[in-house]
């Protein structure tokens, strides 16, 4: 008996995702890259930490750098590699909208972040008491930072030709986010040159959510960084839509 | 409302940083039939067919298939429906087996899974692919993943199916199946229209074909109708040796022959044949005698009907022989 019964864009859809969960995300060396990468990070400041305290401070930036490097490294390259094999062309040619196409393309790397972010979480849950962490608010930073970090994978993939380039030029954005975002060294205690930069990435906002989730600790008001990253979510997605049209329908 | 023509284009022009690719075609394809778009490299054949199926934004012009004006909002994607695309180069998913791409294409269509399991069955054992459906795409011959790709165009039983040059790079056999498949589909109803740089495949398959050079339809019509601009045509064929073509070339026997049959043109095709075509009829002695004369042993010499080859040499300009070199190539 049916239960469900999707409409053809539903249908589309769901197997673009499951396609690629399948192909890309669920293939042993991506999953063992996504419990190993978020588990080396967890325990390299996680030795360094002298006390359960320094763990729950370190933690944040380990969720965030997990989610980060999961995200953006898997869209960036399967993208650019559809492109160069010309099988995304079949996508684009599919009776369902650019939007919808695009939601079911990062659905993926939206769930695979999602899963390197609770990693860390799930280590420091047998060394340090969660208790006093805010479960909802944690999650929901979770998902929008994986959200923006898929997106700005989704933008980098629009902007290259080749798996090398998406690469480089995704780590030529991730390595500056991660020192200027507040999670190692504090928004207050940046110098005020570097500050302006560090509010125009996604990722300042994502921190000060998950910091303020787990130490009580955020340096802008939480329902400000939860807006401003929704409308990260939304800026880099219009933008990225955008260039596909513009770069890739000639 | 039942539209005669499918596929209408007009005054259809792509431009690309200033550059005319595409310059101002019209064209009409009638429900039902096969047409093809026949033309060297750099044509504008893809170009054209990038527009129809909304891989490519028109610079001007109009395009309505199935009564759907792309011009207005949402029409692409209704018209994108009823349409299947089989493009120049296969590209299916390397890593999924051939019924996991078929039902993958089929998804994309919005087609459930015992529905899309079911039609993916029958094209495998349709296209005689049955043993390879459970073979990654990798794995296939360049004939097979051709087969497939052209399976993944159907799978939604599309009105209108484009096929961008579909039996270049192919082994014969596997290009004498394609065809064969191709004229299968058109019986059962789907509109074909192809883009090739096969003249004989044009000449096998389709009824109506449009030339096209440089981004422009130089003339399109019924097959029977463009034949009829070769009628006019004496055409004297010569079998040489081997190499006899290049010999005949180098001891420029062409400007021998022109200097005392002046009404004539003189086409080499391949190794060994030459061909002297005239407007005035021929007799063949002499003209065997000249090839005697410059000790080319002549093996067979008859006179030809023209060819669609020969009316698109003398529409085009285009030799025969560039076409030729063009498709050895991509096979490279």
């Amino acid at each position: 008996m049916k239960l469900i019964n999707l409409s053809p864009w539903m249908i589309a859809t769901f197997n673009i995702l499951k396609k690629d969960m399948k192909t890309y995300y669920l293939k042993p060396p991506n999953i063992s890259w996504g419990l190993i990468f978020p588990f080396a990070w967890t325990l390299m400041f996680f030795l360094r930490s002298q006390t359960p305290m320094q763990i729950q401070d370190v933690l944040p930036g380990v969720i965030a750098m997990s989610v980060l490097f999961g995200t953006t490294s898997m869209l960036a390259v399967t993208i650019t590699f559809e492109r160069r094999q010309r099988s995304f062309e079949r996508l684009l040619l599919a009776p369902i909208s650019l939007n919808a196409l695009m939601l079911a393309k990062t659905s993926g790397a939206i769930l695979f972040g999602v899963f390197n972010a609770f990693i860390p979480v799930i280590f420091a849950s047998f060394l340090v008491d969660l208790s006093g962490v805010g479960w909802l608010s944690l999650s929901a930073g979770i998902v929008l930072i994986a959200i923006t970090s898929t997106f700005l994978g989704l933008l980098i993939a629009v902007s290259v030709k080749e798996v090398f380039e998406a690469q480089t030029f995704s780590n030529f954005f991730r390595f500056p986010m991660i020192f200027l975002c507040g999670l190692f060294i504090p928004l207050a205690e940046l110098p005020l040159a570097l500050r302006p930069i560090s509010y125009i990435l996604p990722l300042t906002y994502g921190a000060d959510i998950l910091k303020w989730s787990i130490n009580d600790g955020g340096y802008l008001p939480v329902s400000l960084s939860f807006a401003l990253l929704a409308a990260f979510s939304v800026a880099l997605f219009v933008l990225s839509t955008y260039n596909i049209k513009t770069k890739w329908i000639h | 409302m039942v539209h005669l023509f499918i596929i209408e284009a007009e005054g259809l022009t792509k431009n690309f940083n200033g550059f005319t690719a595409v310059d101002g075609i019209s064209f009409r394809v009638a429900q039902g039939e096969i047409f093809a778009f026949l033309g060297p490299n750099g044509a504008g054949k893809t170009t054209t067919i990038n527009m129809l199926t909304g891989l490519a934004r028109i610079s001007a012009g109009t395009i309505r298939l199935g009564g759907w004006d792309y011009a207005l909002k949402g029409s692409l994607k209704k018209a994108q429906q009823r349409m299947g695309i089989v493009p120049d180069e296969s590209n299916l998913y390397e890593e999924l087996d051939g019924f996991n791409n078929l039902c993958f294409c089929a998804s994309l269509y919005g087609m459930g899974k015992p529905e899309r399991e079911k039609r993916a069955q029958e094209l495998l054992k349709q296209f005689n692919l049955e043993a390879a459906g459970k073979r990654p795409f990798r794995a296939y011959s360049k004939g097979m993943k051709r087969k497939l790709t052209l399976a993944a165009g159907i799978i939604h039983q599309p009105e209108v199916l484009f096929l961008d040059e579909p039996t270049t790079g192919i082994d014969v056999e596997s290009a004498r199946q394609i065809r064969s498949l191709i004229q299968q589909l058109n019986k059962a109803g789907t509109t074909i229209f192809l883009t090739t740089h096969y003249i004989e495949e044009a000449e096998r398959l389709c009824r109506r074909l449009a030339f096209i050079v440089e981004g422009r339809i130089v003339r399109q019509g019924g097959l029977a109708e463009l034949m009829e601009e070769g009628q006019g045509d004496y055409i004297v064929q010569f079998i040489l040796d081997d190499g006899g073509a290049k010999h005949a070339v180098e001891q420029e026997l062409p400007a021998a022959l022109a200097a005392r049959f002046p009404h004539t043109e003189i086409n080499i095709h391949g190794d060994r044949e030459v061909r002297v075509t005239s407007s005035v009829p021929l007799e063949l002695a002499p003209l065997i005698e000249i090839f005697s004369n410059y000790h080319l042993p002549v093996f067979e010499a008859k006179i030809m009907r023209p060819t669609l080859e020969d009316v698109f040499v003398r529409i085009t300009g285009i030799e025969a022989a560039r076409l030729k070199k063009e498709k050895e190539g991509k096979k490279g």
